[in-house]
Formats: C-alpha cells, structure tokens, sequence
C-alpha cells in the first residue's frame, strides 16, 4: 500500500529540507515504492518549498526515478552492445513468457515490472540484469527463469 | 612512437597499507604532493585525460575557503565496468586517493558520486568508509566523505551533469567556463577525478612518480585498467601498461577472429582489423577510459551502430538541439540507408552530420557520437549499407 504520509517527513528529517535533499529523497521513496506517484511528488515540493514542477521535472530526467506504478519487483535487462550480442533476447523472452507480460509492462498483481535498461556495468559476464537493485550475471534461460521464480515464491 | 608491447601490472588493486601511505601522504606538502602528480605524468582515468596534477594545481591556486573533492563514480561508458571492481576491492584506496587530493587542493569534503546501478555496492562501502574516517582520526587528519547516488543517467557522468544531480537537479551540463576548478559542485572550486585516477594517485604516492613512470609511453605513463568484453575467452579486467597496439592487445583476449576493437566504449572509436598493427593504445593514439570491446567476424557493425546509436538517443539530455537531434536522425539514417529507403549516398550527408555535432553540441556526449560513427561506417561502410 503507497502511503506517503509520514514517510516524506522522515526523509526531509534525514536528508534535509534543502534542494540538494531532493535527489536522496526520491530516491528513497522508489527504494521504498518503486515508483513516485504525483501525490509522493506534491508532498515533496511541499516539505522542500519547491514547486511541484521542479520535482517533477527532476524525477523525469532519471531513469530509476519512475512516475509510472511499477511493481514490487523492478526487472531491468541491459540491453546494450555486449549482453545484446550475448543473448539479451532470450532472457527477454524468457522473463515475458514466465510473467506473462510484455517489455514496459507490469504484472496485474503489481509484484514485477519488466524493463530493459542501458549499460549496468556487466559486460564481462553479459547477459546481465538487475533485479530492484541486485545484479544477476553470466546468465542463460534456465538460469533467468529459476531466479524469476525463486522471486515469485517471495 | 614508442611500442612497449603488453606488460601486466598489479598496481591498483595491489595491496597496501592504508595507513602508511596516508600517513606518509599527509606529511608532505601540498606543493609537493601536486608536483608528484605532474611528474608522474598521470592522466585522468575517466576517459577525458586531463592530466591530474594540472586540475589539482588549477583547484589549490583558487582562494576560495570552502572546496571539494568529488570522485566520479558514474561509469556508465559501455563496456567499463572496472570501476565498481576498484569499489568492491579497494575502496579505501579510493577513500584514500580522496584525502590525498583534499590535501592538496585545501579540501575538508569530498563527494563520492555512485551511479545508481551499484547501489548494491552501498551498504558495504558504508562500513569501510566508517573505518576509513576512524583512520584518518587516528592520523590526526580531518577530512569527511559523503557519497550521493545517481539514479540512471548517463550523461551524468559529464563532470557539469554529476554537479547538478548533487544538488538535486536534472542532470543537464553546465556552459563551460567556468571550468569545474574555478566553479564546480554548489559552485564552489571542484576538483573531480575518476575512481582509477584517484587509486593511481595514491600509489605514486606509495611507490613515488620515478617508479609510475617506467610503465607506458611518454605521452601515456603507467598502466590502467582495462574493462575487456565482447568476443573474447578471457574477458574481465585487466592492468595493462599504457602504449600498447591494438594488434598485441588482439594477440592476448582475441579469439583468434577478431575483426574490430571498440576503443573507449560507444564514445570511443573503432578500430578495423587492418589497423591493428599502427594503432596505439593511449593518448597518443587511441585513448580510453579503459573500454575495450572485441568483435569477430560473426557480428554484424551494423547492428554494433545501430546498437550505439539508440544508446546515445535514450541518454542524451535533450538540452542542445545538435545533440538531441543529431542522435536521433543518425538513427533513423542508417535505419533508411539500410532498408533501402535512403541511397548509399545519404551516409555522406550524415557524416557530416556527425561532425557538425562534434563542433556544436554543448559537452562531451553529443561531440563524442561522431566517433564511434565515423569510424564504424567509415571502415565497414558495405556492412552499414548491406
């Protein structure tokens, strides 16, 4: 359940209630949710006394800051040259037949989202993603699909 | 030019002990530690090679009371990933490299900027960075390291960018001048090195500049790490002395195929197996921030383009309008060029394209795209076109 409440207190009692807070905060509230709603955005802007624009425009400029409901579970495949050359595809469709969803798209019990995503640093053991922020590496269908369901059992 | 061939080295995730060579660091002056980075002849690691000693001399001469020392740990360049090695094995190193260059510049602060792909790094660099603090207490020296996370932006990695994300704002560069040095995060002086420089130059503090200065070549001294991947049987990382060619560099992580080597990531350049045997690795040749991506002959540089070029539309800022466009209708160009919509002829006009962005767009992504570019269509245009 998203509830905002308190929670951007606490945060602007952590890191401050100046615009360089703002980046921290966000960022623990998609730690905590996954995503920002507009109602998480306008709270902020309050407790910061920053327009909502201005919160709204920096959480849009950064991929893992998302205005979108993503679930529980944010799976994002890199999709660049090396673990694209190294089977990108696969693990791809592979994730989509298990949770039965497409690229972009999230599962109707909220629990996983699935992205693809630039360059996570993995080249070397491609192909690689990351699961909310938990790397897995060097990994082939059988293995991607053991993790997804290791994770549906959660 | 010099050939030096391919020589290991175990410099930067050597081990050593922290509390010696800080100790040892803090004793020297600030003149001096700067003076044993220019002999050094280090240069910045990131990719860009400004030479180290230079930004910290620029940084110590500002007058300013309040400076910082910001550590770019936003590798994002495809095909580097040896910073988070550096960050997982060595973080003190890194935590270190940061005390010594506060000293010389006249910083208490330092920022560590993590992109937020290793966040999972997080909780146990905290820990060391505890007992980083708790060392230098020990020393008798102040100095403090906070570390801001990034949260998937590329672009963030350009110095100007990575300052405006600190402090909480798109990650859009700045206009330069002013230089980071004068003007830098909360636009105070910054001096903002790389992850690798800063470990470099706590060992040419360990190890002294005369010593760095054996490996490389004149223009590129000591070793770097490298971020090997692609088609390769060994790919990982790897310190190699800087000054090598290409064709050496085939002859150790080839797969016996190799048709191109990507140096320095998709901003970087493309070197063809006919050029392997004159081309350097470093600063007189090609540079790189340590990317080396090997492509045999199963792979398609169309794809390798087409590949980077969506890389470079999603992760450009959108600010300027040669970079922002200029991404997009490279993309679309060779898409038509090879579907067949667009003559071969077309290439030539975004060639040009390339170029003019080179010259026009704001910072370093915009102007670097013609890069990989050029030198992709240039050396396989029949692949592009075909």
């Amino acid at each position: 359940m998203y509830q905002v409440g308190n929670l951007v207190k606490e945060l602007s009692a952590k890191h401050g209630q100046k615009r360089e807070s703002l980046m921290p905060i966000l960022q623990a509230i998609v730690q905590k949710y996954n995503y920002l709603t507009d109602e998480a955005m306008v709270e902020v802007a309050r407790e910061l006394d920053i327009s909502a624009a201005e919160v709204y425009g920096t959480a849009s400029f950064y991929t893992f800051l998302d205005t979108q409901v993503k679930g529980k579970y944010v799976i994002r495949v890199c999709k660049t040259i090396t673990c694209s050359m190294k089977g990108k595809s696969d693990i791809i469709h592979t994730i989509e037949e298990i949770l039965k969803i497409k690229v972009g798209e999230t599962t109707s019990d909220n629990q996983f989202s699935l992205v693809e995503t630039n360059c996570i640093g993995w080249c070397h053991k491609a192909p690689a993603i990351l699961i909310n922020e938990l790397p897995y590496t060097e990994l082939t269908p059988e293995k991607v699909s053991e993790i997804i369901k290791d994770y549906m059992k959660k | 030019m010099e050939n030096k061939g391919l020589t290991k080295v175990d410099l930067i995730f050597e081990k050593i002990d922290n509390y010696e060579v800080l100790a040892k660091g803090f004793k020297m002056s600030r003149d001096e530690i700067i003076q044993e980075m220019l002999d050094s002849g280090l240069k910045g690691r990131g990719g860009a090679g400004f030479p180290t000693g230079m930004k910290w001399k620029f940084t110590a001469a500002e007058k300013n009371p309040v400076k910082y020392i910001v550590c770019n740990a936003d590798e994002g360049e495809p095909g580097t990933f040896k910073d988070r090695e550096i960050l997982d094995r060595v973080s003190n190193k890194v935590h270190g490299g940061m005390a010594i260059a506060g000293k010389a510049i006249g910083a208490k602060t330092g920022i560590v900027y993590l992109r937020g792909e290793y966040r999972y790094l997080l909780p146990k660099l905290m820990i060391e960075l505890d007992s980083f603090h708790k060392m230098i207490k020990e020393i008798g020296y102040d100095f403090n390291i906070e570390y801001r996370m990034g949260s998937g932006a590329y672009i963030c990695g350009e110095e100007s960018a990575l300052f405006e994300s600190i402090e909480g704002k798109r990650g859009e560069p700045r206009n330069k001048p002013p230089y980071p040095t004068v003007s830098g995060v909360y636009d105070k002086p910054t001096s903002i090195n790389n992850v690798e420089t800063l470990v470099t130059a706590m060992m040419i503090i360990q190890h002294g500049a005369k010593n760095f200065i054996q490996y490389g070549t004149k223009d590129s001294r000591g070793s770097k790490v490298f971020s090997i991947s692609g088609d390769t049987p060994t790919p990982g990382i790897f310190e190699l002395a800087l000054g090598m060619t290409v064709q050496q560099f085939v002859n150790e992580f080839g797969d016996g195929d190799t048709k191109a080597v990507q140096v320095g990531g998709a901003s970087g350049f493309c070197v063809p197996r006919k050029k392997f045997a004159e081309t350097i690795i470093g600063f007189e040749g090609m540079p790189t921030g340590g990317s080396m991506k090997l492509f045999n002959s199963s792979r398609s540089m169309y794809n390798v383009l087409h590949n980077y070029l969506e890389f470079f539309t999603e992760e450009s800022c959108g600010q300027c309008t040669p970079c922002r466009v200029g991404c997009q209708q490279l993309l679309k160009g060779v898409e038509k060029v090879k579907k067949g919509e667009a003559k071969s002829t077309y290439l030539n006009e975004l060639m040009k394209l390339a170029d003019s962005m080179k010259i026009a767009a704001k910072c370093g992504l915009g102007q670097s795209v013609g890069n990989a570019f050029k030198s992709i269509v240039g050396n396989f245009k029949e692949e592009i076109i075909y």
